[in-house]
């Protein structure tokens, strides 16, 4: 199968998952959110479900023999911590990341949603210049 | 009956992830990158998304409950602000870094081993300290800390 084609059925998946959790739970599947409360202990066993069912896939996926992609392999654990930081605090100062804002927001026509969407594609971008292009053009390695 | 609904939807979102190629921080990292050898794989992955969600949002805004008899609960705030804004520009710039975002990342956390659950517990020590940021008596004095979701 073509590559865009298997990105659009998994994204259709995506898009069913959400709209399973709005018009049967009453919740939007905004992941960051979901993982946030839950770790605040706050009640309700459906995000933890939720969380699980997500965990669960790539346990089913490890059993299957899916192997860890070499591209995360290779990054260095410091930053992958100092990632995983900036994403945990913009993602509760934005009230929201890729499944919230980008598909959930978008869905339902936010205009803060889509000026988040924008904004956080747009320094998303700006880092992997960073990365790829302009450090190493300085002689940097990021 | 709740939790087991959102258990399978969780684990639905979990599979789309797996076949879209979100969970390869490459791929990730390709479509971001627009200056160099630009890979559009992922726009059919959110494409994909919204074409799915779009219609449920529709009907959402007719109902007051959902089929399990909840109140549905769609986010009432409207305004832009600074926080939304500059919260969005950090997440950019993690995401960009690592190529990972929470949901992948807890699907990876599930077969990746150590890194992933190291940039997964990286994620919820960010959210939990921003939480506990908000509430200290100077936060207060900003924008309602509280959060949907």
């Amino acid at each position: 199968m073509h590559p865009y084609v298997q990105s659009l059925l998994g994204g259709l998946l995506i898009g069913a998952a959400s709209a399973g959790l709005l018009l049967v739970n009453g919740r939007i599947a905004g992941i960051s959110g979901i993982l946030s409360n839950a770790a605040a202990l706050k009640a309700g066993a459906w995000r933890w479900t939720f969380l699980g069912g997500l965990f669960a896939v790539g346990a089913v996926a490890a059993v299957a023999g899916r192997g860890v992609p070499p591209s995360l392999a290779a990054e260095r654990p410091g930053l992958l911590v100092a990632a995983g930081l900036l994403v945990g605090v913009g993602t509760h100062l934005g009230s929201g990341c890729t499944s919230g804002h980008g598909v959930c927001g978008l869905s339902n026509l936010s205009r803060r949603s889509l000026v988040a969407t924008a904004t956080f594609m747009a320094t998303a971008a700006a880092a992997v210049f960073a990365v790829r292009h302009a450090g190493p053009a300085l002689g940097l390695a990021l | 009956m709740r939790a087991l609904a959102a258990g399978v939807f969780g684990a639905l979102f979990g599979i789309g992830l797996l076949a879209s190629g979100m969970l390869d921080p490459a791929k990730v990292i390709g479509f971001l990158d627009v200056a160099g050898r630009w890979n559009p794989q992922l726009a059919f992955v959110m494409g994909g998304a919204i074409a799915a969600a779009f219609p449920a949002f529709r009907i959402a805004r007719r109902r007051e409950r959902a089929m399990l008899g909840d109140p549905i609960r769609l986010p009432d705030r409207r305004g832009l602000d600074g926080r939304l804004v500059a919260g969005a520009a950090l997440f950019g710039l993690g995401w960009g870094l690592a190529g990972v975002c929470p949901g992948p990342a807890l699907v990876l956390a599930g077969f990746a081993g150590p890194l992933a659950w190291l940039f997964l517990a990286s994620v919820v020590a960010g959210l939990l300290a921003a939480r506990a940021a908000g509430r200290t008596p100077a936060a207060k004095l900003g924008p309602p800390a509280a959060r949907r979701g």
